[in-house]
Formats: C-alpha cells, sequence, structure tokens
C-alpha cells in the first residue's frame, strides 16, 4: 500500500451566515487518499465538496478536526507555503486564475514564488506547456484562448510548481462538453504518465466514471466511497442526494433488474455495448 | 467601440525594437518626448519626424496599425492646426474673410504643430506595441527599484499594474455582456440627453463593479493557492539584461539629440 498524503481526520467546517442560522457544510468527514491516486468527488450543489477542496489547502481551516497533507497539519501557519507547494488547485473560473497578460509568462508565477532558478524555471514551464499540449499557445495573450485552452494553462501553471498533487474545484463547470474532455484528457495523463495525485471535484457523473475512486458526498457528508462500479451500482442512494446517474448505468441496471444477467453495473456506454453484445452472443 | 483602442495594446514581433531592453525603451520614450519640444525649426522637427517614420519601419509593426492607432488623435490635432492657422499673426496675408486673416507664419506653425503631436503619439506608441505589458512592469519595477530605500512597495505597485493591464479585455468582455443583457431588459442605451444616457450606464456599473470584486476575491485565492506572498524570495523567469542592441539605440539617440541642437543653433552653418 502507498503512503498516504491527504487525510481527514473528524474535519468539521461551517461558514459564518450572518443571515441564517450557521449551516456545517462539511460534517464530521474521514478519508484519506493515497499517493497516485485519481479521486473523484462528486455532490450537487451546496454538497461540501468545494468545502472540501479548499480545506487541502488551507485556504480554509477545520473548525473541528485536522487535515494533515504529508504529515503537516494545515492549521500550523509556519507549513502553509510548504503544504501549498504540495498541493495545487486549479479553479472554477479560468478567468479569474490567470495572473499575467502572456501565456508563458502566467505559468512561471507559481515557480517564481518558490523562488526557482530562472533558467529552471524556463526549463519547467516549457516542460509544463508541452505535458498540457499548449506549447505553441506560449507567446499567446490568455484572453484569446477558449476555455478549455485557459484551464489548461491553470494546470500549466500548477504543474510548473512540481505538486504532488492537484485539486480541481469544478474546473470543468463552466466548459463546453470539447474543453471538458480536453482537460479530463490532459488530467488523466498526468496521473498516469507522472504519478500525480488528483482529486477531482464535480458534479458531472461521467467525468465521475473515469476516475479510480469515488467520493460521492451529500450535506456534507461522504455517502458512498468506492470504485466508480460500487458507487454507481447504488443508484438508489446516488438518486436520493439529488445526482444522476449516468444513463448506461441506468439501462444496465434496469435490465439486470429484469433478471438480465449482465454481471455488473456498466458505467460508460463502451461498456454497455459490450456488455449487451456479450449476452446477445451467448442467447444465439 | 471600445475594442478598437489600440494604444498600450502589444504587437508581437521579433524585431530590433522588440528586443531592445524594455528598461532602455522607456527612458528613450521619455527623451523623445523632450527632444520632440526642444525643436525649434522645420529642420530640427524635419529631423525628429524622419526618425519616427525610421523606427516605425523597423519595428515592423503594420502601417495599417499605425494609422489606425492615429485616429483617435485626429480631432486633437485638427483642432490645434486651427487655432494655430487663425491665431498666430505674422508674415504675409494669405487670406481675408470677416474676422478671421490667414497668415503664412499662421500656416507653418499649423503644420509645425500637427506634425509635433503626430510625431508625439506615434513615436510614444511604439513603446507598448513592441514591448509585453509583463516586461513593461518588470522594467516599470526595476527603474523605480531605488525608491526601495525610502520604503516605497515598487513590488506590489508593479503587480498591480500587471493585474490591471491582465484585467482589462476581462472587464471589456464583461461590459458587453451586462449590455447585452441589461437592453435585453429594455434598456434604453443610446437615446435621451447627456444626463438621461449617464443615468442608463448606472446600471451597467453596478454589475461590473460587484463582479470585479468578484473576480478580485477569487483571484486573491488563486495567488495565495501558488504561493504568491508579496514578493519576498521571488525570481523572475525572464531576466532583463542590456544587449548591444540598447547601446546602439543609445548612441542613436545621442545623435539625434547632438542633429537637433545644431539644427535648431547653427542652421546657418549647416546651410
Amino acid at each position: 500500500m502507498k503512503e498516504t498524503l491527504i487525510e481527514f481526520k473528524n474535519v468539521s467546517f461551517s461558514y459564518d451566515n450572518e443571515e441564517q442560522t450557521p449551516s456545517q457544510a462539511v460534517k464530521d468527514i474521514t478519508f484519506s487518499v493515497r499517493k497516485g491516486e485519481f479521486i473523484a468527488i462528486l455532490g450537487h450543489n451546496g454538497s461540501g465538496k468545494s468545502t472540501v477542496a479548499k480545506l487541502t489547502n488551507a485556504i480554509l481551516l477545520p473548525e473541528k478536526g485536522e487535515v494533515l497533507i504529508n504529515g503537516m497539519n494545515t492549521k500550523d501557519e509556519s507549513l502553509t507555503f510548504d503544504i501549498r507547494r504540495t498541493v495545487g488547485m486549479v479553479f472554477q473560473n479560468p478567468d479569474n486564475q490567470i495572473v499575467a497578460t502572456i501565456v508563458e509568462d502566467d505559468v512561471a508565477f507559481g515557480p517564481e514564488n518558490l523562488g526557482v532558478e530562472p533558467a529552471e524555471i524556463r526549463h519547467r514551464v516549457d516542460e509544463a506547456l508541452k505535458t498540457v499540449g499548449m506549447y505553441e499557445y506560449r507567446e499567446k495573450e490568455p484572453y484569446k484562448l477558449s476555455g478549455g485552452q485557459k484551464q489548461r494553462v491553470a494546470i500549466a501553471g500548477i504543474l510548473a510548481m512540481q505538486t504532488e498533487c492537484i485539486v480541481l474545484d469544478e474546473s470543468t463547470a463552466m466548459l463546453d462538453p470539447r474543453g471538458r474532455r480536453e482537460v479530463m484528457n490532459t488530467i488523466r495523463t498526468l496521473n498516469r504518465e507522472k504519478g500525480i495525485t488528483v482529486l477531482y471535484i464535480t458534479h458531472f457523473m461521467d467525468e465521475a466514471v473515469e476516475a479510480d475512486r469515488v467520493l460521492a458526498m451529500n450535506d456534507g457528508e461522504i455517502m458512498l466511497d468506492g470504485t466508480p462500479h460500487e458507487v454507481f451500482a447504488q443508484s438508489e442512494k446516488i438518486r436520493a442526494a439529488g445526482l444522476d446517474v449516468p444513463q448506461a448505468a441506468e439501462l444496465s441496471q434496469m435490465l439486470i433488474e429484469d433478471g438480465l444477467n449482465l454481471g455488473r453495473v456498466a458505467l460508460t456506454v463502451d461498456e454497455c455495448i459490450s456488455d449487451l453484445l456479450a449476452i446477445l452472443e451467448v442467447s444465439r | 467601440m471600445i475594442r478598437d483602442i489600440t494604444i498600450g495594446q502589444y504587437f508581437f514581433g521579433k524585431s530590433f525594437i522588440h528586443k531592445m531592453d524594455a528598461r532602455m525603451k522607456i527612458l528613450i520614450s521619455l527623451f523623445f518626448i523632450i527632444l520632440i519640444f526642444l525643436c525649434k525649426n522645420f529642420f530640427s522637427l524635419g529631423l525628429v519626424a524622419a526618425f519616427t517614420v525610421f523606427i516605425l519601419s523597423i519595428s515592423k509593426i503594420p502601417f495599417k496599425l499605425i494609422l489606425k492607432s492615429l485616429k483617435p488623435i485626429i480631432i486633437i490635432v485638427v483642432f490645434t492646426a486651427f487655432l494655430n492657422l487663425f491665431y498666430t499673426k505674422g508674415g504675409k496675408t494669405l487670406y481675408e474673410f470677416w474676422v478671421f486673416e490667414i497668415t503664412l507664419k499662421g500656416v507653418y506653425s499649423a503644420i509645425f504643430m500637427a506634425v509635433r503631436i503626430i510625431c508625439l503619439v506615434a513615436g510614444t506608441s511604439l513603446l507598448t506595441y513592441t514591448t509585453t505589458p509583463t516586461s513593461l512592469t518588470n522594467a516599470i519595477e526595476s527603474l523605480l527599484s531605488p525608491l526601495k530605500r525610502l520604503h516605497v512597495d515598487v513590488h506590489t505597485f508593479a503587480m498591480m499594474m500587471t493585474l490591471a493591464l491582465r484585467f482589462i479585455p476581462t472587464l471589456i468582455e464583461e461590459i458587453d455582456r451586462i449590455m447585452s443583457a441589461q437592453k435585453a431588459r429594455g434598456a434604453d442605451l443610446e437615446s435621451g440627453g447627456l444626463v438621461k444616457r449617464a443615468r442608463a450606464l448606472i446600471p451597467i456599473f453596478i454589475p461590473l463593479f460587484v463582479s470585479a470584486f468578484r473576480r478580485a476575491y477569487e483571484l486573491a485565492y488563486a495567488m495565495e493557492c501558488r504561493c504568491y506572498n508579496g514578493g519576498k524570495g521571488r525570481t523572475s523567469m525572464k531576466k532583463m539584461h542590456f544587449t548591444y542592441r540598447d547601446g546602439v539605440a543609445f548612441a542613436v539617440i545621442a545623435l539625434l539629440t547632438a542633429g537637433i541642437f545644431i539644427l535648431n543653433f547653427n542652421i546657418r552653418a549647416v546651410i
């Protein structure tokens, strides 16, 4: 078993809210993330998933409980800098996280803050931009890029800092399907080829399906935790939390309930097709 | 309309001027403004005009773009030229009607002023055309760095400038969006007097301010996440250094200055 990178121990958090009675955004959560994992955190609006993201790199500090990053407690202010160079974050709106007016200068922003040598920054920036496939755009202005391209630049900005983990806080929510595809492919490559731990916060089911492990959240609690197959097999619980089940999963589940021996709940259209083909061939 | 403004924009290129050190370009631009006002006759101004044309042509910025950038100042040029045309008296009277009198000296000074303003704008706008905003702010930070001794926070000032420049296109887009949204709700932005039109802008600017604050908040988060802590221990990917180009530019400017002084004072000796 690999080392633990992120550890939540009985973490609770609530936002100060003057108008309403304070509501807990996160209630007594405990989970851990191992190095190299690709985890999707799934939940509808207000389920506390973004709060979890912000707790991972000391933007928010837990009210109760502890968050440990590589053993470093986020409450210790002297470690904040080290925590943030371990866990990088990509936000929802690409326009609000790009700092510089030229793509490569923006990617260099993180390493510059870390005090890396200029030649090394140049090297890291080029590498990061090549990894996300934006090298040809290095001298362009960010506002001329598409949403998906801007998010890839933001990801490159985190890569150049050489963090161990990337947290994506609904980074695809504002993108069109093509942009979402671009970002998802980039993230998967990073996870598989560079071994970067990924925490992918989303409300899109078809994206969660691609993770190694899914945490489904509802009302500030972790409702389900397991592989995508395990989680989506419990479609009733998922629907009760106000989430949709992927269409393929819905179909195969209905077929299983009707007595068809599919063996598993298919998650993607491709899986569903191959499962059904197998059955058709047997019956023929 | 807002999109047509080219002043302050950067155009990608690899010319001699693009590759010059930004600090040198800033200093030369400031000096160039002084030089323009030092010109006292057509000979020295002609030299400056020739120099302006020369630097514009080696910058390889498309000629069309330069003309476009001059468009907003046409009114100023024409207005100044007219004032000079009618109010400078002296020399032979060329044309006369009612209270107006156009003299030869008036014509000269009108042309002189027009050329002077055009050179001023065309020459100095080359600074932003050929320098990326990032290197511009880096250069300003570097040039102002002596002020650090007086405890002026030069880095924060430069960072604020970078961010302001970065958000100009974003906020322009936002204004477009809000205007369309308000028009869709029946807002009338184009008719009525000045007061009514100004008042119609309130529902544009309030959402713009609110969203700008929200953006600023998110940006601050994002910057913190990328370990920004106010420039302490910060390095820079693009080190600025003077090259032979800056030496050449310095020599050219020195020659230009000498030329202007000679043409100003020893005009007879030259001819």
